[in-house]
């Protein structure tokens, strides 16, 4: 029989015309339009919806909210599986299916339950006293085995593919939680004009209206929560966002917001599963009510154990039947519930710690407590302890209401700590917790219905005020039910057996006890020896009931033991939300050169740098990897001609009569003595001395430089200049801007350069250094006398819209003339014949002296050189920068390998200095290297050995200058 | 040496929902950067321009003057003025490329990529900000309630198409 728990007519999210069905451990089921998964399987009456953490032992449903510790179960779509999933929280859609969790072979007859068994040996510190010798098997072995038994859902294993989003909103003012209070601010505040977004949880704004469904000036609650959206939705400056949970609170009024969007359709198509929200609110009301607490008593876990609230709602909202009812209750608030139940024609026997009077409609014990169940697969019976002995009560479901505690969590997010408040049994956030927050209604532990109407208006009032914005005239708060809520505290029954508080850790009352018997006391403590609060609920239901009893243990008294801290976020937040964008080439920006479409045809491998794709070399028929075809371009830039896209270079104009002033101030060299019409090296230091960057820097004009940067360091370098402006010199005359991405730049390299340069412009007579004006066939462009290949250089620049054009010339050209496109394996090779430096060498670490340049540093001052004075980066014995080459020629070396003396062990101590760059030199026929030794420049002509211990390579290799090739540069200055 | 041909940045036009982001030609633009103390008022009055305010944008017919940082604004849609020794000015037409993105959800599809405050007391028509497309770096131009105008490197034209392609399908899922 379908929906066989089912009350006729009642249940006020169906739409009992639309039945939907949906799978349950791969049996199929029947729910309606509007139900949970969670009451869909009560309706159904499966009651043993998952395992628990440990024990293995059969859970149920205990709440209808997203504090739900037990019904954790995976939702399969597809290759999408996403475990821990909260049954209260889970939509119903049609063709649903979930699976239970953490059970072998199946939830009926799990294999593990064993534990249950061997719960007398498996209490709190456990794993850490049994396993932990010996030591080393607790990697390999013991972890292993014990995560998979004590699991919590698994993962498909693939990648994710489902679409997520990320926004922000911004508003006026934040209301967090739409039950009486959040909606009667947020109507309050919207009716004045303020930019208000109202977040709540449920796909049904409402809060406990929906369950308790008070009157509200005369009309049932429902249909009040039904007429305040209405308005809301008609005003243009009130947003509701439902699905929404707020995940935490940070600095200046921002908030975390976790959306469920297409979690709840059959059919989603492309709409997002989830969007993490960032929101900022000038104002926040904080309106996030209470969480029921169960009654930690012997067996309280058995499925049908429900909290009060959990049934109540499960009633009213899904028409859920619950059966037999036993109330356990030691408050004013869970009598009510039992009111209410039998109101509605439900079974209910009421039982109360407190000498309450009997003179209601259904069986009432007092002065009595229960202290256990029956039922293995589901509740059937209840033990009654009472004046007259000890009474079984047939039940279905037990209902536990052990009081009230405040959603306070997202006022200790800036870790603010509540305060305990003896009279409700309860702590309560303190005021100013979270700067810009306030707390409304339940959250403070104002319960009755009235109550909260008029604090979510009081505290509306107070936060428009802030605002500046006026007040609605005749601002009023509807009548409703204002019961005093009374409570005493009861925490645990003692009655022998085992009496759960942390339901989803499997945390019992006589493991708090043991941690403060062994020494845990503090509520930290024994939260991490424990793992109370661990599971993914983070003990919503659970952790007050839990340190109660460890300071009944300790003795110290609940407002001394205090909470443990709260942390965002409030429910567990999928990665892929907050992580969305970033996903495979959402990573990062993606840079595409102008030259990107023809290098990619020409079949260039691409590498990435600084974000740019750069080709790293072209390869022709024949041509099996990356080798010969870097042979070939550095053959054809030292004998002919080649062409490369520099583009990616950092390009910096600098303009200004302080222009050349600043330039001094930020190269460790003089720039300021550069003519128009002529380029310089140049040499940047950090702040602490080290070398920042190198690169070339042209003047233009007077007053008026481009300075170069290396492809990676472009950004740094920007952000280095505009620091020094602002901090040291923000007066003088100096403007700087990046022209990175307006030029495309090409290096056309060889002694047949100035030929190739001839057929796209009239180029000029540049002597080596000199830079120019020149048109391009057609395009206004610059032409700089350099190079990074040790051949005669041209850079040539032009906008770069005509890039793509201008490359495909120069690569016609070249070809024509035995030359080709090269790339950044041949630029390697090259610079390395020469001793050019990247930052492989400059990575950070060296100082100007280290790698040669030490003359660079001096004339003058500059950023960077007081520093580069220190004791510690002039002294002898400081590793240099030195070219090796092998002994035996046809060696290969590789980077990242250390030196050591020829016979010296290859140990730390014995270190003498490490490779940086290496190249196989078609040139010089054999691999070349660059690298730093301890006082290098003295021992040129030492033979040393190179020990690549990652890749087991030793080789002897002959010191000597970095310069191997042209070193007295004749080539490029020709 | 027959001329050199033009190549467009690497932007794509699309529709989805109710939003269209495409290519957006703003003429030429040219960065100025006033030096310290330099008053504008007068070399700029024949252009019918003054130097913006942070976040204004000073529009003479298809001529607008952008403000786009510390001290630097934008002059989209002129030929670079002679601003002599008032004012550094750098041709940055090449480096630029602009996309329009209008339409009914074009303030939804913006929520998605950036962390502005898109409210009209915020960021009112006819004012521009300096802000992130997600990972990209942006000049945003807001010439209309539901009306963006978005600036962003020139190489980088592919990933802002392929970020608002993202956001465009999600809010039009929605």
């Amino acid at each position: 029989m379908t929906q066989s728990h089912r009350i006729p007519g009642r249940g006020l999210h169906l739409d009992r015309a639309r039945r939907l069905s949906f799978t349950f451990d791969g049996k199929e089921h029947e729910g309606f339009a509007g139900d949970t998964l969670a009451s869909a399987l009560l309706a159904n009456g499966v009651r043993v919806v998952g395992r628990s953490f440990k024990y293995h032992r059969p859970r149920g449903v205990l709440t209808a909210g997203s504090e739900e510790p037990n019904a954790l179960v995976e939702v399969i779509e597809g290759d999408q599986h996403t475990p821990n999933t909260r049954a209260t929280m889970q939509e119903l859609y049609a063709g649903l299916a979930a699976r239970s969790q953490n059970r072998w072979p199946s939830l009926a007859f799990d294999v593990l339950a064993v534990n249950d068994w061997l719960s007398p040996f498996l209490s709190a510190g456990f794993y850490y006293k049994t396993f932990m010798w010996p030591r080393a098997f607790w990697e390999k072995l013991y972890e292993p085995a014990i995560r998979r038994a004590a699991g919590l859902g698994t993962l498909s294993k693939r990648h994710d593919t489902g679409i997520y989003e990320k926004a922000f909103a911004h508003c006026d003012l934040l209301v967090i939680g739409a039950g009486p209070a959040g909606l009667m601010a947020a109507l309050t505040a919207a009716r004045a004009g303020a930019d208000v977004i109202l977040a709540d949880e449920d796909a049904h704004p409402g809060g406990r209206l929906l369950a308790d469904q008070p009157m509200i000036d005369g009309i049932n609650a429902a249909d009040w929560v039904a007429a305040t959206l209405a308005e809301l939705k008609s005003l243009p400056n009130a947003r509701l966002m439902t699905r929404t949970t707020i995940t935490g609170a940070y600095d200046d009024g921002t908030f975390g917001a976790l959306e469920r969007v297409g979690l709840h359709l059959a059919d989603p198509g492309e709409t997002p599963r989830e969007c993490f929200w960032r929101l900022h609110a000038r104002r926040t009301i904080l309106a996030s009510g209470a969480l029921e607490r169960p009654i930690a008593h012997p067996d309280n876990d058995r499925p049908g154990v429900m909290l009060a609230s959990g049934v109540m709602a499960q009633v009213q909202r899904w028409g859920v039947n619950p059966g037999k009812i036993v109330l356990f209750s030691n408050n004013d608030s869970g009598l009510a519930t039992a009111r209410a139940l039998n109101a509605l024609g439900l079974s209910v026997t009421y039982v109360d710690p407190r000498p309450v009077a009997v003179t209601e409609d259904f069986p009432v014990y007092a002065n009595a407590r229960v202290t256990g169940t029956r039922g293995r697969m589901g509740l059937n019976a209840v033990a009654i302890d009472h004046a007259g002995g000890t009474s079984w009560v047939e039940a279905r479901t037990l209902g536990l209401a052990g009081g009230w505690n405040p959603s306070l969590h997202l006022t200790c997010h800036l870790n603010g700590r509540p305060v305990w408040d003896e009279r409700l049994a309860a702590f309560v956030p303190r005021p100013g917790m979270v700067p810009g927050l306030s707390v409304a209604g339940a959250a403070r532990g104002v319960f009755s219905t009235a109550a909260c109407l008029h604090d979510g208006l009081a505290e509306a009032l107070t936060a428009l005020h802030d605002l500046g914005i006026a007040a609605p005239a005749n601002a009023t708060a509807p009548h409703s039910e204002d019961a005093p809520y009374a409570i005493a505290p009861l925490w645990a029954v003692e009655a022998g057996g085992r009496a759960w508080l942390d339901f989803a850790n499997d945390v019992t009352t006589k493991d708090v006890k043991l941690a403060a018997q062994e020494g845990f006391q503090s509520v930290e403590h024994m939260k991490r020896y424990t793992t109370q609060g661990m599971a993914p609920d983070q003990g919503k239901t659970s952790n007050v009931a839990a340190l109660a009893v460890l300071a009944e243990a300790t003795g110290q008294g609940i407002n001394a033991t205090g909470t443990t801290t709260f942390r965002p976020p409030f429910v567990p937040v999928s990665i892929a939300a907050m992580g969305w964008g970033g996903r495979a080439q959402g990573f990062a920006p993606q840079r595409f050169l102008t030259s990107d479409a023809q290098s990619r045809a020409m079949g260039a491998p691409m590498i990435e740098a600084g974000l740019w794709y750069r080709p790293s070399y072209f390869p022709r028929k024949g041509e099996k990897d990356w080798r010969p075809a870097c042979d070939r371009e550095v053959t054809a830039v030292r004998q002919a001609v080649g062409v490369c896209d520099v583009s990616t270079l950092g390009k910096i104009d600098v303009q200004g009569r302080d222009a050349g002033r600043f330039l001094d101030f930020v190269y460790s060299n003089t720039i300021s003595s550069l003519k128009p019409g002529r380029v310089r090296y140049g040499l940047m230091l950090r702040e602490d001395g080290m070398v920042m960057d190198d690169g070339t820097c042209a003047c233009l004009a007077p007053g008026h430089f481009l300075i170069t940067t290396t492809t990676a360091a472009a950004g740094p370098v920007m952000r280095h200049l505009d620091f020094v402006h602002q901090a040291f010199c923000a007066d003088w005359d100096v403007r700087m801007i990046s022209v990175t991405e307006s030029w495309a730049q090409f290096a056309v390299a060889g002694p047949l350069a100035r030929r190739v340069l001839a057929q796209v412009c009239d180029a000029p007579e540049l002597p080596f250094m000199g830079c120019a004006s020149v048109t391009v066939s057609g395009a206004r462009g610059r032409v700089f006398r350099i190079s990074f290949s040790g051949e005669q250089g041209y850079e040539i620049a032009v906008p770069t819209r005509f890039g793509t054009d201008l490359f495909a010339r120069l690569v016609t050209a070249a070809e024509a003339s035995g030359g080709c496109a090269y790339g950044m394996e041949a630029l390697n090779v090259l610079r390395i014949e020469k001793g050019f430096l990247t930052h492989a060498e400059i990575h950070g670490r060296v100082s100007a002296d280290d790698v040669g340049l030490g003359k660079m540093v001096g004339a003058k001052d500059c950023i960077g050189k007081a520093a580069s004075l220190r004791p510690g980066l002039t002294e002898p014995g400081r590793e240099q920068l030195v070219g090796l080459m092998p002994v035996s020629q046809g060696e290969v070396l590789s980077a990242g390998a250390h030196l050591y003396n020829e016979r010296a062990p290859a140990t730390r101590e014995n270190n003498q200095g490490y490779v940086t760059s290496v190249a196989p030199s078609v040139t010089l026929e054999c691999w070349l290297g660059l690298g730093f030794l301890k006082n290098g420049r003295a021992r040129h002509g030492e033979v040393i050995r190179l020990d690549d211990g990652l890749r087991g390579r030793t080789v002897l290799v002959q010191v000597c200058d970095p310069v191997f090739f042209d070193a007295d540069g004749g080539r490029m200055r020709g | 040496m027959a001329d050199l041909i033009e190549t467009p940045a690497d932007l794509l036009p699309l529709t989805i929902g109710r939003c269209t982001v495409a290519p957006l030609s703003v003429g030429p633009v040219t960065s100025i950067a006033p030096f310290p103390g330099a008053d504008l008022t007068a070399a700029l009055a024949p252009m019918g321009l003054t130097f913006p305010a942070p976040g204004q944008i000073i529009a003479k017919g298809a001529v607008r003057l952008v403000w786009a940082g510390r001290a630097l604004a934008f002059l989209l849609g002129a030929p670079a003025p002679d601003l002599g020794p008032l004012a550094a000015v750098t041709d940055q037409s090449d480096g630029w490329a602009f996309a329009s993105l209008s339409g009914a959800d074009a303030v939804a599809v913006m929520a998605r990529l950036t962390p502005l405050d898109l409210r009209a007391q915020a960021f009112a028509p006819g004012t521009a900000a300096r802000a992130p497309i997600n990972h990209l770096s942006a000049l945003i131009l807001r010439p209309a309630l539901d009306r963006f105008e978005i600036g962003v490197f020139r190489s980088m034209a592919r990933t802002l198409t392929h970020e608002v392609e993202a956001a465009l399908r999600g809010v039009a899922a929605r």
